[in-house]
């Protein structure tokens, strides 16, 4: 097991000895005491290690992740686990404008409700967060799920591609292109799987959630409009 | 870009860190704003007489022979306390008028930042902890503070463009952002009798604010009305002499962190600039929403 204490550790100097594990490291356990909000903690892990940060995060935390399974305990700044690509990133608290923006696989949990934007150009990844979410989250969201238990602020999943959205509580309103879709039972059985992969397996129901997607009228070609061009 | 600081102490416990708090607090967010950096300070409101923040362009004006000149001309007696290039000279309330009008008029090369019974502002350009140390803000005390750390985009590196910038009584505004609207909004505060004096549009908020509380309003109340009013990027951070508060924009464009214990409310652009305060590890920390008004007032 690493222990790092950023107090008397340089950022750097984590990043580099986090970058440099081998495929097959030994090295699986770390701790990251004092974090006191630094930007880009545990970037660009590679490895299938699992990383516990003690305290609160500044921006970036976690982006680029792959493999790695990275806990936050405390709250995170913008841009958690921006572009991750597999592993699993979970924060206790509440997370900043653009949570998991351009994710393209693994999961981000947010114990905490998540700022604007959350999971903006969603790329695949998988995204549930415990409490609300800002405005214009999914915007852009080409694929992936993102789950909400609590409320969502203006304009969810505007203009968006094919990521799906399920909402427990109140939408504030929908984005250009983002309508209501039937809940049918295949549905529930993804969204149980989703709850499940959060932890939340028997704890919350799915048939209490709402869907949303795309309304697909955006994103294709009408010939009407080829003299615009 | 630009950094804000802000605290608001609720009781007695950490008015004499207030100053060394708020110093700490401005250095982290250095990378945020390295151009200038300034701050207001509210120390314990005197009774009837306020204090005048004055500043030269060079160390070693003559503040003494000013504050004689000034002395002459009032009823009264003066204080002076020279820091750097900034004084704060106490005078009777009841002459303040008399004595912003003189020395407008008699000292041309001294700036007044700021008027108030408990309100000392101090701004210089230069990265945040040398204008800390060279006002010796550690050393300051009181009941709450805002600072700003600041990186221009909308006006001049200039002191004159720093901020907190005060437009009226013990007011003083801080602001990360850029205001669309300001040109129009100066015309027509400018209808109200209001001049603002730099071309900066962080000014033109602050002065809004003050000609909205000029008619009646609190300070919660002006926050709220200049929702509707102000158009652009912004996050505030306000002090009144007795008030503290906090406004983000609709779209939530610039970053805010807000903190609370029984002891204090802190306000920073980022977590990190909190991260040195007593007893963080156990406060509520939340980022404040778009387009709502915080506020607090002591009794």
């Amino acid at each position: 097991m690493s222990l790092v204490d950023l107090a008397t550790t340089p950022l750097r100097e984590l990043n580099a000895a986090l970058h440099q594990l081998p495929p097959d490291t030994n090295n699986t356990q770390w701790t990251i005491r004092n974090p006191r909000g630094q930007h880009a903690i545990a970037v660009g892990i590679d490895a299938p290690i699992a990383v516990e940060i003690e305290g609160h995060v500044g921006y970036y935390c976690a982006g680029m992740n792959q493999q790695a399974s990275v806990t936050i305990r405390g709250n995170a700044g913008v841009g958690l686990a921006e572009n991750m690509m597999s592993g699993e990133v979970r924060v206790t608290g509440d997370a900043s404008q653009a949570a998991g923006a351009t994710a393209q696989g693994g999961t981000l949990v947010i114990g905490g409700n998540a700022s604007a934007r959350c999971g903006i150009s969603l790329k695949g990844a998988d995204i549930i967060v415990q409490g609300n979410v800002g405005h214009m989250s999914a915007f852009m969201a080409q694929a992936g799920n993102l789950v909400v238990l609590g409320d969502a602020g203006e304009a969810l999943g505007d203009s968006l591609y094919e990521a799906c959205l399920y909402v427990r509580g109140k939408v504030a309103s929908l984005g250009a292109d983002c309508i209501e879709k039937a809940m049918t039972e295949a549905h529930r059985a993804k969204l149980a799987a989703l709850l499940t992969k959060a932890g939340l397996n028997g704890a919350v129901d799915p048939a209490a959630f709402r869907r949303y997607g795309s309304a697909r009228r955006l994103y294709h070609f009408k010939v009407d409009n080829v003299s615009a061009y | 870009m630009c950094g804000i600081a802000g605290l608001f102490l609720k009781d007695e416990k950490h008015g004499k860190a207030l100053g060394s708090m708020l110093a700490e607090m401005l250095a982290v967010l250095s990378d945020r704003g390295p151009d200038s950096a300034g701050f207001a300070v509210y120390g314990k409101p005197l009774a009837g007489r306020v204090k005048l923040t004055l500043r030269a362009a060079e160390e070693g004006y003559d503040f003494e022979a000013l504050a004689g000149r000034l002395a002459a001309q009032l009823p009264g007696e003066i204080d002076l306390l020279t820091r750097a290039t900034h004084a704060v000279v106490t005078v009777p309330e009841a002459a303040r008028p008399q004595a912003e009008a003189w020395l407008r008029q008699a000292a041309p090369e001294v700036s007044l930042f700021a008027s108030g019974r408990a309100m000392e502002v101090y701004k210089e350009v230069g990265l945040p902890r040398a204008v800390s140390a060279r006002f010796d803000l550690p050393a300051m005390t009181g009941s709450h503070a805002v600072g700003h750390t600041r990186m221009a985009t909308e006006s001049a590196v200039t002191t004159a463009g720093a901020h907190p910038f005060s437009t009226g009584p013990d007011q003083c505004l801080v602001h990360n952002g850029s205001l669309s609207n300001h040109c129009a909004l100066r015309r027509s505060l400018a209808r109200e009798g209001f001049t603002v004096e730099t071309d900066n549009d962080s000014e033109v908020a602050a002065a809004y604010l003050t000609w909205q509380m000029g008619r009646g309003l609190n300070l919660g109340a002006a926050l709220k009305a200049a929702l509707q009013d102000l158009d652009g990027f912004y996050t505030f951070v306000v002090g009144t002499e007795r008030g503290f508060g906090v406004l983000r924009d609709p779209i939530a464009c610039k970053p805010a962190v807000l903190a609370e214990t029984d002891d204090y409310v802190a306000f920073g652009s980022e977590y990190r600039a909190l991260a040195g305060l007593p007893g963080i590890e156990a406060a509520r920390v939340w980022e404040p929403e778009p387009a709502t008004v915080y506020f607090w007032e002591r009794a």
